[in-house]
């Protein structure tokens, strides 16, 4: 009488084991990644592109069994573009959601605060959309920080070459007055420097500042014949609205901070006028990938009807890329430890992606997998912006 | 050319930080009490023209009387639940208050109103018209008109009318004033509606010329503060003068030495002008009580 709870407790153990072994992958434990990024304040459409792009990838990733045969997960942090507030949320998903790689927001002091963290706890760290020089060349003898993005001394060279084919010998600087602003003033200088060109003269402005009539009116002075433009939209729609009172027809070439908010909006017609660097455009043709993303994309959130809906296009497309690049490496690895999943991304490659195929995306010398020749240079059309074709 | 273009720019808005810090003048007359809050207050004004006349499509004559009734209801708000209580107490605990009412205002703003900067359309200023050579938008002329029409308005109800003259007996005697039938804590309270009033007008003006967002009124408070000090807390044609003077002041320093060094010249500016006149460029040092 007494043995057959016995017999009871072992088939049921037997079942369990069964059980467990047919269980499908996805049942298991995820596979978490994490995003730091500014999902409130001026910047949230950043931190809401790089989700998209993000998730829009997991669920392809996760159709077609996961890695490691486990799902992926996503888990977000806003940052408030704080460094401070970055670096306390890196580390939480780090130490305690154990993600396996943590995704980067748009603010370069946000990104740089995290890099020491990452580089110490051995924590792969992909940057997918701020683009300042130094947080991938960041000296570490052991560096866990990856990109797909601009980078700003890349971004340099490249405005400098667009105002060189429109003819500029002396182009002015239009600069925000932070460490952005100060990064790209050392790139240009060294790239005007290299092109061989003067520059006009260098001027900065606040993020909150409504008249720029008199910075501009130096560089008119200073005999400028281009502008390069470096600031977020809010005051890069007033240094347009400022050259339209002028009535100064000047060439503007902009990185491309205009990019993240409604530039024609806040800028008026003179803001269609500005060229633009990005990395990813989803208007004009667009190959099978662009297609097939851009229908995923409304598929999944419904808010997507037009294509001004999924501007700016480079904090999806980055991050779309971005993600499929760390499940590689993670596949690669075998694991979701940091040195492991460090060491694949050496390996991985060629994929085809969204912005261009990666033959071997990133190598000991080389953490950034986007290079000068990914640019492209655009311009708003309406809410829409589009690529250049000339 | 590049003087004039400056002095035009800098007036334009240096009447932006006058008006802005008339409100910190009218409850220092009244109350020699401070709302902090001035700054969101702008705000609040751009933020509700912009839902009711754009997003909600409201007729904008309609939208702009809404939004500045609200702002002033704001003030109200202020006076009765920010300064009243400490002020009855003795506490100064009032400065800390408003500024904290201030900072719950703007995130309460970004919360229902969004976190992206949006354009409220104006017709004043979208063609610009030129002047002397320089391009400006009709209501950068606008707006230091405004400016100088509510100071020397303000000015003239405090000194030739019989309400004025009971506003300021007020802050002379508030006991005094209340055995005369006065009623204080009304003339305090209107004083409060006031200030946001006339810190709504100013953001409707602005927003049109700069952008709408939960943050706009941070930076620009902290400004018109610094103006209202240097003119003369006291005096409204003083904090309009200084308004006019930090505008300018600002923009010839762009012009002349460069932005990068705009921040310094103004604020050591700022620094003499105190050393050389403490109590503000057209205020009077108050009878000292012993």
């Amino acid at each position: 009488m007494d043995r057959r709870p016995v017999l009871h407790r072992r088939a049921l153990l037997v079942a369990l084991a069964l059980g467990a072994a047919a269980v499908p992958a996805a049942a298991q434990d995820p596979v978490k990644v994490g995003l730091v990024a500014a999902l409130s304040g001026q910047s949230a459409k950043s931190g809401e592109a790089i989700t998209r792009g993000l998730q829009v990838a997991i669920d392809e990733i996760n159709a077609g069994g996961g890695v490691l045969g486990r799902r992926i997960e996503l888990v977000r942090r806003d940052d408030e573009s704080n460094p401070a507030k970055g670096l306390v949320a890196a580390r939480e998903l780090v130490q305690r959601e154990k993600v396996a790689v943590v995704f980067g927001g748009i603010d370069t002091p946000v990104s740089m605060a995290i890099v020491p963290f990452a580089n110490g706890a051995k924590a792969p760290f992909m940057g997918v959309w701020a683009a300042g020089t130094p947080i991938t060349r960041n000296g570490a003898a052991e560096n866990y920080v990856f990109r797909v993005s601009a980078v700003d001394e890349l971004v340099d060279e490249a405005l400098v070459a667009q105002a060189a084919r429109k003819g500029a010998r002396k182009p002015g600087l239009m600069l925000i007055n932070n460490p952005w602003g100060e990064s790209n003033e050392a790139g240009l200088k060294k790239a005007l420097a290299a092109a061989g060109l003067p520059a006009a003269g260098i001027e900065k402005f606040g993020n909150d500042d409504i008249d720029m009539v008199p910075q501009l009116a130096r560089l008119r002075e200073g005999g400028a014949d281009a502008l390069f433009l470096v600031a977020n939209v809010q005051p890069a729609a007033q240094v347009v609205r400022s050259l339209d009172r002028m009535g100064w027809p000047v060439p503007v070439v902009s990185h491309w901070g205009p990019a993240g908010g409604r530039f024609t909006e806040l800028g008026g017609p003179r803001a269609e006028t500005v060229d633009m660097v990005q990395t990813y455009s989803f208007s004009g043709r667009l190959s099978p990938k662009g297609e097939a993303v851009l229908a995923a994309l409304k598929a999944r959130y419904p808010e997507i009807r037009t294509l001004s809906d999924v501007t700016p296009a480079v904090g999806i497309a980055n991050a779309y890329d971005a993600m499929h690049l760390a499940a590689l490496a993670i596949a690669r690895a075998g694991s979701t430890e940091g040195p492991a999943v460090r060491a694949a991304f050496y390996e991985i490659g060629p994929y085809q992606g969204l912005i261009k195929t990666y033959a071997r995306p990133f190598s000991p010398g080389n953490h950034d997998a986007l290079s000068r020749e990914d640019y492209i240079f655009t311009r708003f059309s309406g809410p829409e912006i589009v690529p250049l074709t000339d | 050319m590049l003087v004039l273009s400056a002095l035009v720019s800098g007036l334009a808005q240096g009447a932006m930080y006058g008006l802005v810090a008339l409100g910190y003048h009218v409850t220092f007359a009244v109350s020699r009490t401070v709302n902090f809050a001035q700054g969101s207050a702008m705000m609040l004004g751009a933020v509700l023209g912009y839902v009711l006349g754009v997003r909600e499509g409201w007729p904008m004559p309609l939208a702009v009387a809404a939004a500045l009734a609200l702002c002033a209801a704001f003030g109200l708000l202020v006076e009765r639940v920010l300064v009243r209580p400490f002020v009855r107490r003795g506490s100064e605990a009032w400065l800390m208050a408003t500024v904290a009412g201030g900072l719950v205002l703007d995130n309460a703003a970004m919360f229902a109103f969004g976190k992206e900067p949006r354009a409220l359309p104006s017709r004043l200023a979208e063609r610009p018209v030129e002047i002397l050579g320089l391009g400006l938008y009709p209501l950068q002329l606008v707006i230091p008109v405004v400016g100088i029409a509510v100071a020397a308005a303000l000015h003239l109800l405090s000194r030739r009318t019989a309400h004025g003259r009971a506003l300021l007996a007020v802050v002379q005697n508030p006991t005094a004033a209340r055995l005369m039938g006065i009623d204080v804590g009304r003339a305090v309270a209107l004083s409060y509606a006031g200030s946001t009033l006339l810190a709504g007008i100013a953001g409707l003006l602005i927003a049109p010329l700069s952008s709408v967002t939960a943050e706009m009124g941070t930076l620009f408070g902290i400004k018109a503060f610094a103006v209202a000090i240097v003119g003369g807390i006291g005096s409204a044609p003083g904090v309009v003068a200084a308004g006019l003077a930090y505008g300018v002041v600002e923009a010839l320093a762009t012009a002349l030495v460069g932005s990068s060094w705009t921040q310094i010249v103004v604020f050591a500016a700022v620094i003499g002008s105190l050393a050389l006149r403490p109590n503000g460029l057209f205020g009077a040092a108050g009878p000292r009580k012993v």
